[in-house]
């Protein structure tokens, strides 16, 4: 026996006046985990998470937390609590009152709900701010007692509608990793919708990328990474150079392409075969190219190129630099490693590039 | 120098300001106020003196009419908060777009036209050979003609009509400014329909509905001609006795007592509202 | 004789124009007295230009009381009110008789107006145009209603309305059979007068509709039937009459209150030529029935009824015969400080219950 998923959809979806919002949506979420729910703006995940508070019905579709039925119970009724985007605290009450709401309104009497805002205050690390107006917290403070103020009714699943968006970028890095502590604190179920690929990938059990209403795929963040279900996952989730072309020859699972430039790629296929002479994309992660300042001695089919250098982004860790093809024209972002080698890189250079086949994958371009 | 020409300018800047207020602020008030506390003692003969004053006080049916026009505006007040918060609070926070604009401009409309045909439109309703009497009698829920005017209800009617935009355009903006997912939050949080009310969006529209009562309890307290036109044999309101001792009596030195007394009042029932509300007025007619 | 007459008149028109420099009339007056087509006859004949404000005689005292009988150059108050204004405020300045054609005024109303507004030997008033009050009744509904006291029977309880004034307080001692005219040199006695009205418009009060305060307010009680019968001017009865024969003026059996509107000159009025250009010419005997059939009155202009339209003379005569005539009571100048007394009365009864 399987214990059951705190949060189940099935075949949910939304429709508003001329359009879909969310498109038969099937996932479960099992007790403890870190869900994500990654997309563009406008692919419905905001709808779909507003669905799961109560905020909206479905037009079709069941959704059950801890396997009872969520259809036509209201916000207040349910056993989840959400972060909103802009916290939504209220300025008009104290930190005490803002996190004692919601036992307020269950009833519950006023020296045990002083002792469990208390509690639920040091656990996130803020003890004794109870008597604090709103306006004297930091943002990262703010978060936490938001986070707070939900955990304190001990919910089953706790939404979070892209709580970081509002932050700056040093105390955004911060809080992934506090987030993915308090989640492990309290042991809830998170939904956690962004439209920023990191936060997911760093924080998430499971991500479910979101497109057009629909779900392209649910997957750990290294699935997603490295085995993406469609060209949008592949180009949506981490960076990658993309190439377009007609396919020369099918071998085995290896797609060999000629792009508009005349170049020669080779890539393997995701799903299923491409037919020749078909139009398909090819993504190329920059960190899987590999560079070299002679010729390399390697096979023909690793995609092997020569190439300028046009630019050199520095960025620590993460820099990159452009190459461009010396016959196509065409450029390419690779991962340049700041040690060894490449360190004296520059404008003008001639490097070599090469890939693996196995590390580049080909979709079938959509019409 | 530099310093000198940036103060003639500030002065210049400031005077406009200053004159609207010595000539058309305190200098009519000193005046009143001299002329209160005059009393006449025979023909073109005054002494100065608290007499007028001390009339008001002896006189039951001035204090009482005093008293009554107070009430009338604070109870104006409060009946006009109770149907303007749920209008504006459906302007605010259930439209958007072209209906909220559609819908701000209904209320707006009947201040097209000036108070004097308002009332005028509420006597051709309520008046016994009217529109609601005749339409009632159709109705079959009265058998003869009932006369809906001259009394203090139709004096109500008119007043919270007359008041109600100035409640709803400041309600409107506090809760304009109550972000929805507040609302949410509360709900989320496991609030209902009334607890939320209570907690977050009357406190949220605090400001609002104290800077709308203050506006609507001034109107009330010195409107005129809808007490007299829609009110009865016994509906006496403290402005119109102003104007009787002013115009008919020729009597300007009570006339102005009872003006600063007026004065006085609505200070003093403002100044209380804000204690009571927690507000300052800053806060509340300073957005 | 016709070639000679014509040359005249161009030189007298010549004359006038030339000598009496243009101004502006600034004319306090009451609604219909300055008819738009007098106005226009006056400017072209005269070149002065006229502004007409219209009021009422306690604000017109009132306004010229702010401004100590500044801001208009010819006002039009009541006989009864200029007295008594004039003491307390000094608000007027005295008629200089030389400069009006005393032909075209009715003799005994010169003479008694003239009277009336003496103060401190000069006369500050000429008699203009006058009517009075009495009772506004549906004949058909309320034909018993033949004097004030009839307002309180209880055959029209809640039909009646009554402006609760001064005149109600005299019409009323009147039809109780006091004389309160009689009483206003002696206060004490007028006192008394207004203990009894007092008792009496207190009773009264149950049967009231409303008390009402503008013309247009009684006429429409009236004409809609929700009051029958109502004390009031003649000229709202005999309009209303046009419309609805039942409806009509009647004249009490005590007697209708008389007045009379006055010219006066404000004290401080500045175009003084003006002003007595616009009573000579306002005095005329075809200008003065142009007023009387907008405004519904009558005037003091000799022959001034010969143009006057024969529906409104068939509707005075109706309310008035020789005997209801002689039995008009006219007001007499107020004495000052009488209002405060009547304000006090006026107050009880507002607030009695």
């Amino acid at each position: 026996m399987t214990a059951t998923a705190d949060l189940e959809c099935k075949m949910l979806t939304k429709d508003f006046k001329n359009f879909r919002a969310v498109d038969h949506v099937s996932f479960d979420v099992p007790q403890g985990s870190f869900f994500s729910i990654l997309g563009p703006s406008g692919c419905g995940k905001t709808t779909l998470l507003r669905m799961i508070a109560g905020f909206q019905f479905p037009t079709s579709g069941d959704l059950l937390i801890k396997g009872k039925s969520m259809i036509g119970v209201g916000p207040n009724k349910r056993p989840v609590s959400m972060v909103f985007q802009h916290l939504a605290l209220f300025p008009m009450m104290n930190i005490g009152e803002n996190v004692g709401f919601g036992l307020r309104q269950r009833g519950v009497p006023k020296s045990e709900i002083a002792a469990r805002v208390a509690r639920v205050l040091a656990r996130v690390g803020l003890p004794g701010i109870e008597e604090r107006r709103v306006d004297q917290l930091s943002g990262g403070q703010k978060q936490r007692v938001a986070i707070a103020r939900c955990m304190v009714l001990e919910p089953d699943v706790l939404l979070l509608d892209e709580p970081l968006g509002a932050l700056d970028l040093k105390l955004r890095e911060h809080m992934k990793i506090e987030l993915k502590a308090l989640q492990a604190e309290f042991n809830t179920t998170f939904v956690y919708i962004t439209h920023d690929q990191s936060e997911a990938l760093v924080m998430s059990d499971n991500i479910a990328v979101m497109n057009k209403g629909r779900f392209d795929q649910i997957g750990t963040a290294k699935e997603l990474y490295f085995e993406p279900a469609n060209a949008f996952v592949a180009g949506f989730v981490g960076d990658a150079n993309r190439y377009e072309g007609k396919v020369t020859a099918v071998n085995g699972s290896v797609v060999s392409v000629v792009t508009d430039g005349g170049i020669s790629l080779h890539a393997r296929a995701a799903s299923e075969r491409p037919e020749v002479g078909t139009l398909t994309q090819i993504f190329v992660r920059p960190e899987a190219i590999q560079l070299s300042l002679t010729k390399p001695d390697v096979a023909d089919g690793l995609n092997t190129s020569e190439r300028i250098v046009d630019s050199v982004l520095f960025n620590g860790a993460n820099s990159l630099a452009i190459l461009r093809n010396v016959t196509s024209g065409e450029t390419m972002n690779v991962a340049l490693p700041q040690t060894g080698a490449f360190l004296g890189l520059q404008k003008g250079d001639t490097v070599f590039a090469h890939w693996n086949p196995d590390q580049a994958r080909s979709f079938p371009v959509e019409p | 120098m530099a310093s000198d020409k940036s103060k003639l300018g500030f002065y210049l800047l400031l005077a406009p300001l200053l004159l609207w207020l010595v000539m058309l602020i305190i200098l009519p008030h000193v005046g009143l106020f001299a002329v209160s506390i005059s009393e006449k003692v025979g023909i073109r003969e005054y002494e100065t003196g608290f007499g007028n004053y001390a009339v008001f006080f002896n006189e039951p049916l001035y204090w009482r009419t005093f008293a009554r026009t107070a009430f009338m505006s604070i109870l104006t007040t409060v009946l006009t908060l109770l149907l303007g918060f749920p209008i504006a609070y459906y302007i605010a926070k259930l439209t958007r777009g072209r209906t909220k604009t559609t819908l701000f401009l209904m209320c707006m409309i009947p201040f097209w036209v000036s108070e004097l045909v308002r009332t005028y439109g509420w006597m051709i309703l309520l008046r016994e050979t009217g529109v609601l009497s005749n339409a009632l009698q159709y109705a079959g829920v009265i058998n003869g003609p009932v006369e809906f005017l001259y009394n203090d209800a139709a004096i109500m009617v008119g007043l919270v009509y007359t008041s109600i935009l100035f409640m709803i355009v400041p309600l409107v903006t506090t809760l304009d400014s109550l972000d929805d997912s507040m609302i949410e939050a509360g709900y989320d949080l496991g609030g209902n329909g009334l607890t939320i009310l209570r907690e977050i969006v009357i406190p949220h529209a605090m400001p609002g509905i104290v800077s709308g009562c203050i506006v609507v309890f001034m109107l009330s307290l010195g409107n005129y001609l809808t007490p007299i036109l829609l009110g009865g044999k016994d509906s006496l309101w403290f402005t119109g006795m102003i104007y009787s001792q002013f115009i008919t009596r020729f009597n300007w030195e009570l006339g102005s007592a009872f003006g600063f007394l007026l004065l006085g009042l609505s200070s003093a029932v403002v100044y209380l509202g804000l204690k009571f509300s927690g507000q300052s007025l800053s806060s509340t007619m300073g957005r | 004789m016709e070639t000679r007459l014509i040359p005249t008149t161009m030189l007298i028109a010549a004359l006038s124009a030339t000598s009496a420099s243009a101004d502006t009339l600034r004319l306090l007056t009451w609604g219909g007295y300055a008819p738009e087509e007098v106005i226009a006859m006056f400017e072209a004949e005269t070149g002065h230009t006229v502004e007409v404000t219209t009021s009422n005689n306690e604000e017109m005292i009132a306004k010229l009381r702010a401004t100590n009988g500044g801001g208009f150059d010819l006002a039009q108050p009541s006989q009864d009110r200029i007295t008594s204004a004039q003491e307390e405020f000094g608000i007027y300045k005295p008629i200089d008789m030389t400069r009006i054609d005393a032909a075209q005024f009715i003799p005994s109303m010169l003479t008694a107006t003239a009277a009336n507004t003496t103060f401190d030997g000069e006369v500050y008033g000429l008699p203009h145009v006058w009517g009075t009050s009495g009772l506004v009744v549906n004949t058909a509904q309320a034909g018993d209603v033949t004097d004030y006291t009839d307002l309180c029977d209880a055959s029209v309880a809640g039909k009646v309305s009554y402006r609760l004034k001064r005149p109600t307080l005299i019409g009323f001692g009147y039809a109780m059979g006091l004389d309160p005219f009689a009483a206003y040199s002696d206060t004490d006695a007028y006192q008394a007068i207004l203990d009894q009205v007092e008792a009496k418009l207190t009773e009264c009060k149950a049967n009231v509709k409303t008390y009402w305060d503008g013309g247009d307010e009684i006429k429409s009680l009236l004409r809609s039937g929700e009051v029958v019968a109502s004390m009031a001017w003649d000229t709202g009865g005999w309009q209303l009459n046009a419309d609805d024969p039942d409806i009509t003026f009647v004249a009490p059996a005590s007697g209708a209150l008389g007045w009379i509107d006055t010219f006066v000159l404000p004290a401080r009025g500045r175009a003084d030529d003006a002003a007595y250009d616009w009573i000579n010419f306002a005095m005329r005997p075809d200008i003065a029935a142009m007023i009387t059939n907008t405004a519904g009155n009558f005037t003091a202009a000799v022959g001034g009824d010969a143009g006057v339209s024969a529906d409104l003379k068939a509707r005075y005569q109706a309310s008035f015969d020789q005997a209801a005539i002689d039995n008009i009571k006219w007001y007499p100048p107020v004495p000052a400080g009488l209002e405060a007394l009547e304000g006090a009365t006026l107050d009880r009864i507002n607030a009695a219950n």
